[in-house]
């Protein structure tokens, strides 16, 4: 398994970075009672893995996401990008939020020089959001205010936003979840070509099983909350991979039956 | 037999049905000028057919000026086409220009030739003209205290009350400690100082400066505040992540997020800080349009009054005019802001 993931690796520069979830527990104070949301989670992402992130609504998959940015501390574990311990947000790590929160007083070119700007970077770097607004097809709304977007172009100005600061590590939160399936497919293709072309690591949160098997070498499953890891997938695919492919269907199978659903399907 | 009458009635009635509709269009495109135009006549003739009840030294050269008005509104309706934008700015005021028109008619005949009403106490469009012509230094003197007044009282009390509330909105600290002083001083009106003010400092002039700053600083400290603190925590998450610092939370975040809210505050803010300016000048400082109007009333002087009243509405107009201005500048990213 080990030798198969580091083959897929070695075919991408080296620009992601390895991420290390370390027996992290979570867990918030609701009106006074504790409720755990992460239990014990361990996980060990190689560099430049594209791993999805599957389980039951409120489980706490954002919760370990806003862990991994950087956002919150957990209660207990560690957590650590390459060998430094995460403590604080750092752009080399990068999220899209599962709403694309642009900053509706900004163009849409403004709103992806945020990075860039936060960082002091951009007067010299100035291409680069050219650059990245053009990856997502978005050029030519680049004087736009976000209120005069479609929602799938919001989603793709926040994926703009996110790539033009290079990160090593891509944290996606259901991107998708709010789009149209045409949409969501190209969105998918465009996702794995870029992850391919620059190869970061990539988290990505989904509900979907299909998704989460057509874009990922990784397949990771949480029990209900509190979560836990509940299976560990390696998808031993090539891209572009096909959504009828029946190894794909047979695993879709198989985590469906996970999640609880195996009956209907 | 019906299909053929039909197009039979196109092709031969064209002309003649036309010409009904073109009336109509005529009517609908250039009434409402001609109108205006019939109106400001009507009100020239009405102030050189009769002679005046009183002795009033405008009244020629009003309905002159009327006249002439009427003039442009005929010619500009009539030429519109060849006007441009003049022309259309015209046509869509000639409707006000008719009511206009008509109300200084009726005023006109209502005092100074008929006197209707009890006259002193309402002056003749003429005895207002005469105001402006011939207390023309004492009225602009008036207007510039006033306007020196306000300014640096707004400006000083919306840059402190800004601050204020953008400090309070994100320091817990110093919301501890100012939030209850907002409290217990904010709900006051800022004309309940005006006693102590006017001993207080050195002079009237800085007092009522610092009276106006106090109302316009309440209302702009309360909604900075209440902007900044609803700002929503995702906006400060993505900043975060993309590595902002707090510096950069304060201004690029927090402060563009909560500025809709800021112009509520400086909107509120000029309303009351028109009603401190003119109660402090009528009490305290001996110059501006509030002492303008208070020694006009006591020399008896209604159409000073009139005219200072008119001239003051024009500014408090023209002070939210240019805030709605700066505002839309600011806010172009807004979708269905109110005009003013
Ligand atoms: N800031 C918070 N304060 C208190 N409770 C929280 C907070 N954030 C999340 N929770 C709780 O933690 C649990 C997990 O939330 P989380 O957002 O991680 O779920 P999720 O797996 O992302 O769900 P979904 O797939 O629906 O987005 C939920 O029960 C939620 O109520
Ligand atoms: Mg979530």
């Amino acid at each position: 398994m080990v030798a198969t993931a580091l083959a897929e690796v070695v075919t991408h520069p080296a620009a992601g970075a390895a991420l290390d979830i370390e027996q992290v527990s979570h867990a918030f104070d609701i009106d006074g009672a504790e409720l755990p949301v992460l239990s014990d989670v361990s996980i060990s992402v190689v560099s430049g893995e594209f791993v999805a992130l599957l389980g039951p609504s409120g489980c706490g998959k954002s919760t370990l996401l806003r862990l991994v940015a950087g956002l919150d501390k957990p209660r207990a574990g560690r957590l650590r990008e390459d060998d430094s311990r995460i403590t604080r947000p750092h752009p080399s790590r990068v999220v899209v939020f599962q709403d694309p929160t642009l900053f509706p007083w900004r163009s849409v070119w403004d709103n992806v020089a945020l990075g860039l700007e936060a960082q002091g970077i951009l007067k010299s770097q100035r291409q680069r959001v050219d650059d990245a607004l053009d990856l997502v097809g978005l050029s030519s709304f680049r004087n736009a205010y976000p209120h005069q977007l479609s929602g799938g172009m919001a989603q793709r100005v926040a994926l703009a936003r996110a790539l033009v600061n290079d990160p090593k590590i891509l944290i996606l939160d259901e991107p998708l979840g709010k789009l149209d399936s045409l949409t969501r497919i190209t969105m998918q293709a465009e996702i794995v070509a870029l992850w391919q072309r620059k190869g970061f690591t990539t988290l990505l949160v989904t509900h979907d099983a299909e998704e989460a098997l057509v874009l990922a070498n990784r397949v990771i499953v949480f029990s209900d909350r509190p979560a836990r890891v509940k299976a560990d997938i390696r998808v031993d695919r090539p891209y572009p991979r096909h959504r009828g492919d029946p190894y794909l269907a047979d695993l879709r199978r198989q985590i469906l039956g996970l999640l609880g659903l195996d009956a209907t399907w | 037999m019906s299909t053929y009458s039909l197009s039979d009635g196109l092709a031969s009635g064209a002309p003649r049905v036309s010409r009904a509709p073109l009336l109509t269009a005529w009517v609908k495109d250039s009434g409402a000028g001609v109108l205006a135009s019939i109106a400001w006549i009507a009100f020239g003739l009405s102030c050189l057919w009769w002679t005046d009840v009183g002795d009033w030294s405008r009244t020629h050269s009003l309905g002159i000026a009327a006249f002439v008005i009427a003039a442009v509104a005929l010619f500009g309706t009539v030429g519109a086409d060849y006007l441009g934008s003049a022309g259309k700015a015209l046509h869509k005021r000639a409707p006000w220009l008719v009511a206009l028109g008509a109300f200084l008619t009726v005023w006109e005949l209502a005092t100074a030739k008929f006197a209707w009403l009890p006259l002193p106490f309402f002056p003749p469009p003429q005895a207002i003209i005469e105001v402006y012509t011939d207390d023309l230094p004492k009225l602009l003197d008036s207007v510039f205290a006033s306007v020196k007044l306000q300014l640096g009282g707004y400006l000083i009390g919306a840059t402190v009350g800004f601050l204020t509330g953008v400090s309070i909105g994100w320091s817990r600290a110093v919301g501890y400690w100012v939030h209850p002083v907002l409290r217990f001083i904010g709900p006051l009106p800022a004309t309940a100082w005006l006693p102590i003010a006017f001993f207080t400092f050195p002079s009237s002039w800085s007092a009522s400066t610092f009276l106006i700053a106090l109302a316009t600083g309440f209302p702009v400290t309360v909604l900075t505040w209440s902007g900044v603190a609803s700002v929503s925590n995702a906006y400060y998450d993505v900043a975060r992540t993309l590595g902002a610092k707090p510096s950069f939370l304060v201004l690029k975040v927090a402060i563009p997020a909560a500025l809709p809210h800021v112009f509520v505050g400086l909107f509120m803010g000029l309303g009351s800080s028109f009603a401190v300016l003119v109660v402090a000048e009528m009490i305290g400082v001996k110059a501006g349009l509030g002492w303008y109007l208070q020694w006009a009333q006591g020399w008896a002087a209604y159409s000073n009054m009139y005219a200072a009243l008119i001239v003051m509405s024009l500014l408090c107009s023209g002070a939210i005019t240019l805030l709605f201005a700066i505002r839309d500048r600011l806010l172009v990213w807004q979708k269905g802001t109110v005009k003013w």
